[in-house]
């Protein structure tokens, strides 16, 4: 089960790396719904069926309106080079010293904690949260529902789905403000 | 413990796209698969080995179930990522609109 | 915009209404099967499937999208409404789950959480729809 995940797990990360070193924006779109469909694989082998069909269809919607708005503006990346010849010498661009040293610092920085924290957790496959063993046993009588992640979702935690509504709602009103043609008089 | 060290590489990966990509789209993808490395996380939480997916259904008398938590909350979590990116998506198009380029070191017209 | 080739259009138009059953069924039986969010996203799915194959000069769309936003908006006044009434009957408490529960398993039980699915699943494709029709179709709108 392990080896399984990590090898999806490499093949999203190179599909990854490609999607932000691509010459041309259309190809690295496809690269990033690699990435996406990946995904999918891995919750079905986690078994999570409720999630891999939201991820499909929320991951084609995004991949269509994204390749709608590069189809209508250009397609190229933008070029620059990285080592500069003046006069035969040849000097490195200041903005990539600086990328690198930021890259580096940060990736530093987390590792240091992930290393202090991901040591509190078990093994894979067998880390028990605290409340999952009180969640299963009493969410079947207590609200009634076969399904145990709907039962939680609008019974137990009925307050993160209003909030979720409310941010889909405001999502909406405020693209159809951006994209308002210029008022009336 | 391998499968959470080549998440957070994941993680890296789309940190870097957005720290040092000049691209707006670029910038977006970036974000993007960010949110997929955290999704993947709160999934290898929840999973319990020889589990099944939490349905209760007649003839199984018995059954492990995976921890059914994470899930609601990566739920709930998909949505709101695809809200964050239409809503960039719609300021790249005004952005193109009034500027002609996706270069974010062009859109320089507050300076001054 | 155009549409596609003819095969495409025919496919589309055998298969457009199997998929929106099926949306509408994953999200009735929300409590048995995976809830509203999944349905609604695969209802989204058929209408935009059904704009893109036929393109919007044939389905001779309004200027805005007024239909849409409607729905969505009533979506979310209904998920609001089923709420405030958990206040006036049975427990007074704000967001309860007050209607009796039945057998685990038949299609009526579960208290109300099959309406709860009902809105949702309204609210989040109709939601869907407006953000893929504002996106792709409608901004010609911008800068006239």
């Amino acid at each position: 089960m392990e080896i399984v995940l990590s090898i999806v797990i490499v093949f999203m990360i190179l599909g990854a790396i490609y999607a932000l070193y691509a010459k041309d924006l259309l190809s690295a779109l496809i690269s990033c719904g690699i990435v996406g469909y990946g995904l999918v694989i891995c919750f079905l082998l986690l078994q999570a069926p409720d999630l891999a069909i939201v991820q499909i269809v929320v991951e084609t919607i995004t991949l269509v309106i994204m390749v709608a708005v590069v189809l209508n503006s250009t397609r190229e990346e933008l070029k620059e080079k990285a080592v500069v010849n003046i006069d035969g010498v040849s000097y490195v661009h200041q903005r990539y010293i600086v990328n690198v040293i930021l890259v580096v610092v940060f990736a530093l920085f987390l590792l240091y904690f992930f290393k202090e924290s991901i040591f509190t957790l078990d093994h894979f496959g067998e880390h028990v949260t605290r409340m999952s063993t009180a969640y299963i046993e009493k969410a079947a009588e207590q609200t009634g529902s076969a399904n145990l992640v709907t039962g939680i979702l609008f019974d137990f935690r009925g307050y993160d789905t209003l909030g979720e509504a409310t941010i889909l709602f405001t999502a909406v009103i405020g693209i159809l403000t951006i994209l308002r043609a210029k008022g009336k008089k | 413990m391998i499968v959470y060290l080549l998440c957070f590489i994941l993680f890296l990966v789309g940190l870097f796209g957005v720290l040092t990509k000049r691209n707006v789209i670029k910038i977006v993808i970036g974000l993007s698969v960010m949110e997929f490395s955290l999704f993947l996380f709160f999934a290898l939480i929840g999973y319990i080995d020889k589990g099944i997916a939490p349905i209760i259904v007649q003839n199984i008398p018995n059954a492990k179930f995976v921890d059914p938590l994470p899930q609601a909350m990566v739920l709930t979590a998909i949505v709101i990522g695809l809200a964050t990116n239409a809503m960039l998506l719609a300021i790249a198009i005004r952005l193109y609109k009034k500027y002609n380029t996706f270069d974010i070191r062009k859109i320089n017209s507050l300076k001054g | 915009m155009n549409g596609m080739t003819p095969i495409v259009k025919k496919v589309t138009q055998l298969i457009v209404g199997l998929i929106f059953l099926y949306g509408i069924y994953i999200i009735t039986h929300g409590h048995l099967t995976p809830g509203g969010f999944a349905g609604g996203a695969v209802v989204a799915g058929s209408f935009v499937l059904l704009v893109l194959a036929y393109g919007s000069n044939i389905l001779k769309l309004k200027k805005r999208e007024e239909g849409s936003s409607v729905v969505e908006s009533l979506g979310i006044l209904l998920f609001t409404v089923l709420a405030f009434a958990a206040i006036f009957i049975g427990t007074k408490v704000f967001f309860a789950n007050y209607l009796p529960k039945g057998v685990i398993g038949e299609l009526i039980s579960a208290g109300v959480i099959p309406l709860y699915n009902i809105a949702v699943g309204i609210e989040v494709a109709a939601a869907l729809f407006t953000i893929f029709l504002a996106l792709v179709i409608y901004k010609e709108e911008v800068l006239k």
